[in-house]
């Protein structure tokens, strides 16, 4: 066995072996909380996986960044035709397998990945750019200092010697070719045609020696394939995960209306029975009945496995955070540090307990520990950050499941809620009025 | 006025088409009350035939289960529901957004299905099925008016153009703010914030709002929430605009065009 190939699939396992074994702990992960039921409607939810995951379609609501991350992503689609290949060359020790087969497709299918190449090169400046530069503001708040920043610009750059690669693999061949030395066809002349790599490929390469082409060469073919496979195994550990889980997290979103708040069934089994004048008050509880669930939630195993997905798909782009009017007006609250949040604890908690056990507890909870009551206390609930999530993700669930908990389990709530509160138990109001006079506007001039 | 109640249509055996669910602001806040005022001209204007619940009413439960309080909220809801179910109701007209998303997204799961329209929604269809006319009416003519999204009514109902046709009704220049529709900003008070303190922060969301709508130059800032109404209006006092721009509700704005 050629000791090239035999490199090549030692690499490649490790590569892939090494990233399964994350996604199953992302798995495991989400799969710590509670259950939900997201399996209905498949047509309704193929339609906004379709139009909001592949189509793109809340990203155009900002129509700059839009079309940048439009360029990446295309160019990151149809580079997998590209690394098909590699993986072919690869393990066949074979060079550019496709082309005798594919012919004039070939050529427009590399030309294709060349120009959305350039494009992409172009938006990972940009982005660079509008991060480290122009400095947006949402790209560069309070919850954004530190390693947030670092995985962003990492990120990028990991895109930039990605590409890099691309064209040297690219451009040296071309020159190799046209001196009759490219492993292609050695011996004959000719030129591959791609768009891109055929002018800038002479045009910067041709000074080198064919030697040193060769080695560049196969620089550009492996550094291509380690960029790969070392950017799917940083995706666990990064923010951008989401050009996975995108798909099935709009693929599970909630169709409901917007306004619609789960209710919470516990609560309504015991409304029921302190409504019911037949109900035994001292009845001995159901023997087989389960133990008793919290009220809301303290901390992200309280939470739906779709709440955790959401923060596995969140990529940090604070769109949320922008457009939430607590925020917006200086206030604590930042839904993009809701759901980061949300994630750390969740790894955190994962790994105690492959570490230490499934019942672990290192007392420390999402709400207090990473979560504080003035964040909870300032949300409107108005949707704003639901609406603008190009992967829908809901941090207000999230919100509304810890002030369940606040209000339910620890009797801390604002002392004028307290007040509201007790009005609408006492006379059906929010306010100190008698339910009697409730039609005396009508007799009102 | 002439409003009669559930009570007194059973009463005569009478079975009204619609119910009106005021709200406890409808009810009890004096800004408010006008609304519901307008509303009723409307309503008896076009011989709609619809009671009150009157003192058979309660609170929806909203503001505690946006506060977190499921317990409150559901014992509301409830009670509600018995009332509602015993005097078999169909359908609901509500000019409050707030009852308006919990009658119709959140009873269904406790046993209350009723259609359940907003105000802007009713109106829109009497106009359209010839009920109510506006053609003498003059005094919105040319003016400029903005809509101010309540969220439950928009984000959380999809609801955005009911109120919008109903200004392009009054002849009237609809000037959108900057942030509207699917981006409106909130005007603070959902989510139970209507009763409390905002927390700490640089600045009152009322009055970011307020500004985005006296950007518009427009006379008139209509809105479709009850809170909505207060928050603006605040805001406006706060620019000191009372005088040259008034907050109003689409059932007053309608009410005044029909001269009712």
């Amino acid at each position: 066995m050629n000791i090239s190939i035999l490199f090549f699939c030692i690499i490649a396992s490790l590569g892939v072996a090494f990233f399964s074994y994350n996604i199953w702990k992302i798995r495991y992960n989400i799969n710590l909380g509670l259950a939900l039921e997201r399996k209905d409607q498949k047509r309704k939810r193929l339609k906004t996986m379709i139009l909001v995951a592949f189509g793109q379609k809340k990203m155009f609501s900002r129509p700059i960044p839009a079309i940048l991350h439009l360029c990446l992503y295309v160019a990151f689609v149809i580079t997998q035709v590209e690394l098909l290949e590699i993986f072919a060359d690869g393990i066949l020790n074979e060079h550019r397998l496709f082309k005798s087969s594919l012919g004039g497709f070939y050529t427009f299918t590399i030309s294709f990945i060349e120009i959305l190449s350039v494009l992409a090169f172009i938006a990972t400046i940009a982005f660079l750019a509008r991060r480290n530069l122009l400095k947006l503001p949402r790209l560069n708040m309070k919850e954004m200092i530190g390693w947030p920043t670092k995985d962003a610009n990492l990120i990028l750059i990991f895109e930039l010697i990605l590409l890099v690669c691309i064209f040297t693999m690219n451009g040296t061949d071309e020159v190799l070719f046209q001196r009759g030395a490219s492993h292609f066809s050695e011996g004959t002349t000719g030129s591959f045609g791609f768009s891109v790599s055929s002018l800038i490929g002479p045009l910067l390469f041709d000074g080198f020696s064919t030697h040193a082409l060769h080695i560049a060469e196969r620089i550009g073919w492996w550094g291509h394939l380690f960029m790969v496979l070392g950017f799917l195994n940083y995706l666990p550990y990064s923010k951008h995960f989401h050009i996975l889980l995108a798909f099935p997290n709009t693929y599970y979103s909630n169709l409901d209306k917007k306004g619609k708040f789960t209710n919470m069934d516990s609560v309504t089994s015991e409304v029921k029975l302190m409504m019911d004048p037949t109900a035994d008050p001292y009845a001995a509880p159901d023997p087989n009945a389960p133990p008793p669930s919290r009220f809301g939630a303290k901390d992200v195993t309280d939470l739906t496995w779709k709440n955790l997905m959401d923060a596995y798909t969140c990529t940090e782009c604070g769109r949320c955070t922008s457009s939430c009017p607590a925020n917006i007006t200086g206030k604590l609250l930042s839904p993009r540090k809701i759901m980061m949040d949300t994630r750390d604890r969740l790894v955190e908690i994962g790994e105690n307990k492959r570490k230490n056990g499934k019942d672990f507890d290192d007392g420390k909870s999402l709400l207090g520990d990473y979560i504080s009551e003035e964040e909870l206390w300032a949300c409107t609930s108005c949707n704003a950050c639901v609406d603008e999530c190009p992967v829908n993700i809901d941090p207000l669930s999230i919100i509304v499941d810890l002030r369940r908990f606040l209000v339910m389990e620890e009797s801390k709530v604002p002392s004028e809620l307290t007040g509201m509160l007790t009005n609408i138990e006492n006379n059906g109001a929010p306010w100190q009025f008698s339910q009697n006079d409730r039609l005396n506007w009508a007799n009102e001039e | 006025m002439q409003v009669p109640t559930m009570a007194d249509m059973m009463a005569k055996g009478e079975n009204p088409d619609i119910l009106f669910w005021v709200g406890c602001s409808g009810s009890f806040d004096d800004r408010a009350k006008k609304i519901t005022k307008a509303l009723v001209k409307i309503l008896n204007n076009c011989q709609v035939s619809f009671a009150v619940l009157g003192s058979e009413e309660s609170c929806t439960g909203d503001p505690a289960k946006r506060a977190g309080n499921e317990f409150t909220y559901q014992m509301q809801a409830m009670m509600n529901i018995e009332v509602l179910n015993a005097y078999e109701i169909k359908k609901i007209v509500t000019a409050c957004p707030h009852c308006f998303n919990t009658l119709k997204n959140e009873y269904p799961e406790l046993g209350g299905d009723y259609e359940v329209i907003h105000h802007t929604q009713m109106i829109q269809d009497l106009i359209n099925r010839g009920k109510l006319g506006l053609e003498e009416s003059g005094s919105f003519k040319g003016k400029k008016i903005t809509f101010h999204d309540p969220c439950y009514l928009g984000r959380a109902n999809d609801v955005y153009e009911a109120p919008r046709q109903l200004i392009e009704k009054l002849d009237a220049e609809l000037v959108e703010m900057k942030r509207c529709r699917t981006k409106g900003l909130c005007c603070g008070a959902g989510g139970a914030q209507m009763f409390k303190e905002a927390e700490k922060g640089n600045k009152e969301i009322n009055i970011e709002r307020t500004e985005d709508a006296i950007e518009t130059a427009a006379e008139v800032i209509a809105t479709g929430c009850p809170f909505c109404n207060t928050m603006m209006t605040d805001g406006i006092k706060n620019a000191e605009k009372e005088g040259t721009v008034k907050v109003l509700d689409i059932a007053e704005l309608i009410a005044n065009a029909a001269e009712l």
